[in-house]
């Protein structure tokens, strides 16, 4: 039953998970990757636009499957329910070699150096958990940079002055702007805004042995058809494979994280692609399931020393829940605004991040992907009916003709927005499963509303001739751009893991997913989580190199 | 290399009866369904409801584009959860009308459906309606591949590019 022991078990083969392998395997270390999920490719790619990881209800494309893996989702009234992954609340991400960068839109986000000092910046709201990094943007800078060549990223950040400093500038350029992009950025520059174009991980020229992007229409939530777009299952993991030192191991299901008497990781218990229990012992476990299964899998580990799980003495496992408040408006016009150029997110400004008065923080603004066409039946101006003649005349008439402005504002953690575990609904391998609980914080709210005054000013000033906003709602956060469930800190009473997502209570148990973000920045997380993976393993190869972390 | 084995013919139809696919040989006269999991009278209502949903005008309706037949397949299918809200929302939907909702004029059906959305006649009646909206949509304007969207008609209706860009064309070159 127990397997011959390795140097590192690596626990989900996402964005964090994958480049924590190669980095280990290529400084020598016998590494085991597992993945959940399978090994998706260019070829499962779909464009199936009622089955995928964007718009589900005939289920989802890459995993996690609806059959095996409910979770429990508690509503503001405390009414519970169980959810399947293609189920609403759900907060899924794709379970696959490359997680979530296997389908996402693939914006590339550095978060802007006040994100990594919130609490400097605004002090702490009442009632929050908003706290400083323990690293600054200074220190993770240089991975962000190793990520945006690595990974591959295209884009122009010299046009945004919100941006930190940079030490490279990007490799690839933008693509060539669409319509709307040129809509956009002219009303931008008549309110002394500064747009510049979205960094993508996206292929715009060849680059790391892979062609460029085709301007589909099919991009968030699908696979991409000529493998342009970037993520670690085309890059970090076939490197970390090819060194000989990094065995991936698809559909694994891991179980719980063994520790001897004194809190020292042995290795790992999973269930493997025949649902034999097996044990991988190990001297390192990285842990990058993603904030709502890595938080999961902690609580789910207990033992004699950690009767309530790994990391979690002092309760904080799974607390914090964030992800993102999306609002923004939609904005109709009187010429054709499309050009079924895709992806169709192109252009964004950072003016509404921070200076906001009396907010604390904001969001980036930009436009949207192309809405399919069942994505587009749901967005109608106030008093348009759902159904019938006006419904119909209202498809056919603005498909073509209107420009949706949304941005992610940064949430106000919460210590009661959180993930715990639910003894009494199983997955299919008898694993209990996550509840995903909490309200938002007011202050996320107000915040997010002013968002959608800007988007809506930003579309006016573009032209549009009829606009309206998407305004925020209360509700349990996560998400797929979840994040926070396991901070990093300097007090081992108020963070799980420390600076180096290393856990304080268990020295050879380490976390490289959005877990370890104490805020979540006014941006998609996912650059973010590959800088800190990257920082990780930095520390890990250099620590391995001396204890070996051995008991 | 197993060698395939032909079923005698007569063990193929008591095979292919069991399963349902011979289903259009079976039965007599007019209560032969052309559908899989509705009968020909469900079928028919839902053809009337989707096209009050996705009316006919100078673009194809709801039912003329095969919203019944994405209906008909995804109830065999992923919505095998929802046959009962159905069976049970068509009952009520035929109730109210006395007898046929297919047969009732235009104008009536669309009042009779407006009464059910706003609950005014059952809250099971309502929530089989909203979903049977939910559910027209993605039929009428989904991919045509699950049944609906005959030869895509809503997306040429308003006016998406009917098959996917392929290859590289003048727009992928980048700015300098």
């Amino acid at each position: 039953m127990s397997l011959p022991a390795v140097d590192a078990v690596v626990i989900g083969a996402g964005a964090g998970g994958g480049i924590v392998a190669k980095e280990l395997a290529v400084a020598g270390l016998k590494v085991v990757l597992l993945e959940r999920g399978k090994w998706h490719n260019a070829w499962d790619c779909l464009k199936d636009d009622l089955k995928n990881q964007r718009t589900n209800p005939l289920g989802n494309s890459f995993g996690p499957d609806d059959d095996r893996n409910p979770r429990v989702v508690v509503d503001s009234n405390g009414r519970q329910r169980i959810v399947e992954p293609s189920g609403p609340g759900y907060s899924n991400n794709a379970a696959c070699v490359g997680g979530g960068t296997f389908s996402y839109g693939a914006m590339a986000w550095r978060f802007l150096p006040k994100d990594f000092r919130m609490r400097s910046t605004y002090g702490t709201p009442a009632g929050s958990t908003l706290d400083d990094w323990p690293i600054s943007y200074e220190e993770l800078e240089p991975r962000y940079t190793k990520a945006e060549w690595e990974i591959g990223v295209s884009g122009d950040n010299r046009q945004n002055p919100f941006f930190g400093p940079q030490s490279k500038p990007l490799p690839m350029p933008p693509l060539i702007p669409t319509k709307e992009e040129t809509i956009l950025h002219a009303g931008a520059q008549k309110l002394g805004l500064h747009p510049f174009p979205i960094p993508m991980l996206r292929n715009t020229i060849p680059y790391n042995g892979r062609g460029a992007c085709m301007r589909c229409r099919w991009c968030v939530g699908f696979a991409c058809e000529v493998d342009a777009k970037c993520g670690t299952q085309n890059t970090v993991i076939p490197t970390a494979l090819a060194t000989g030192n990094c065995e991936l191991r698809t559909g694994c299901m891991v179980k719980e994280i063994q520790v001897d008497g004194r809190g020292h990781a042995t290795g790992i218990a999973y269930y493997d692609e025949h649902d034999h229990l097996r044990e991988q012992p190990a001297n390192l476990v990285v842990v990058a399931g993603s904030a709502v299964e890595t938080a999961r899998l902690l609580l789910n580990s207990k033992s004699r020393l950690f009767p309530n799980g790994i990391g979690n003495r002092y309760d904080w496992v799974g607390r914090n829940l964030q992800g993102h408040t999306y609002t923004g408006a939609y904005g109709i016009f009187d010429e054709e605004t499309y050009d079924d150029l895709g992806p169709g997110a192109s252009i964004a400004i950072c003016d509404y991040n921070h200076g906001n008065p009396g907010l604390a923080g904001g969001a980036m603004l930009a436009n949207e992907f192309i809405r399919t066409p069942i994505q587009f039946t749901g967005i109608l101006p106030p008093g348009m009916p759902k159904w019938g003649k006006a419904h119909k005349d209202y498809m056919r008439s603005f498909y073509r003709r209107m420009i949706t402005v949304m941005g992610p504002t940064q949430e106000i953690p919460h210590f009661e927005s959180r993930v715990t575990v639910d003894p009494r609904v199983l997955d299919y391998w008898g694993i209990p499963v996550a509840r995903l609980s909490g309200p938002r914080h007011p202050h996320t709210l107000e915040i997010a509303n002013v968002m959608s005054e800007k988007a809506e000013a930003w579309l006016k000033a573009s032209g549009a001739v009829r606009t309206w906003q998407r305004k925020a709602s209360q509700g349990t956060s996560g998400g797929q751009h979840q994040a926070g469930t396991c901070r990093m800190g300097v007090d081992p009473k108020a963070s799980v893991v420390n600076k180096y997502g290393q856990v304080h209570e268990a020295d050879n148990v380490f976390i490289a997913d959005g877990s370890l973000h104490v805020t979540n920045g006014g941006f998609n997380p996912v650059l973010t989580i590959m800088a800190l993976a990257y920082h990780v393993s930095d520390y890990l190869v250099r620590e391995w190199r001396g204890t070996r972390f051995r008991s | 290399m197993r060698t395939q084995e032909r079923l005698p013919r007569r063990r193929f139809l008591q095979v292919a009866a069991a399963t349902g696919t011979a289903a259009a040989t079976v039965g007599c006269g007019t209560d032969v369904s052309p559908w899989r999991t509705l009968t020909r009278a469900e079928g028919d209502t839902l053809a009337a409801l989707c096209d009050q949903i996705i009316p006919p005008d100078q673009d194809a309706g709801a039912s003329e584009a095969g919203v019944v037949d994405f209906l008909d397949r995804q109830l065999s299918g992923r919505y095998k959860r929802h046959r009962r809200l159905y069976r049970e929302g068509i009952e009520a939907v035929n109730r109210i009308a006395d007898g046929s909702f297919a047969r009732l004029e235009p104008a009536r059906q669309l009042e009779l459906i407006q009464r059910v959305e706003a609950g005014k006649e059952s809250k099971e009646s309502a929530a089989f309606f909203a979903l049977l909206v939910t559910h027209t949509m993605q039929g009428y304007y989904g991919m045509p591949r699950h049944g609906g969207n005959r030869n895509y008609a809503s997306w040429r209706m308003i006016g998406v590019p009917v098959r996917p860009l392929r290859g590289r064309r003048p727009e992928n070159e980048v700015r300098g």
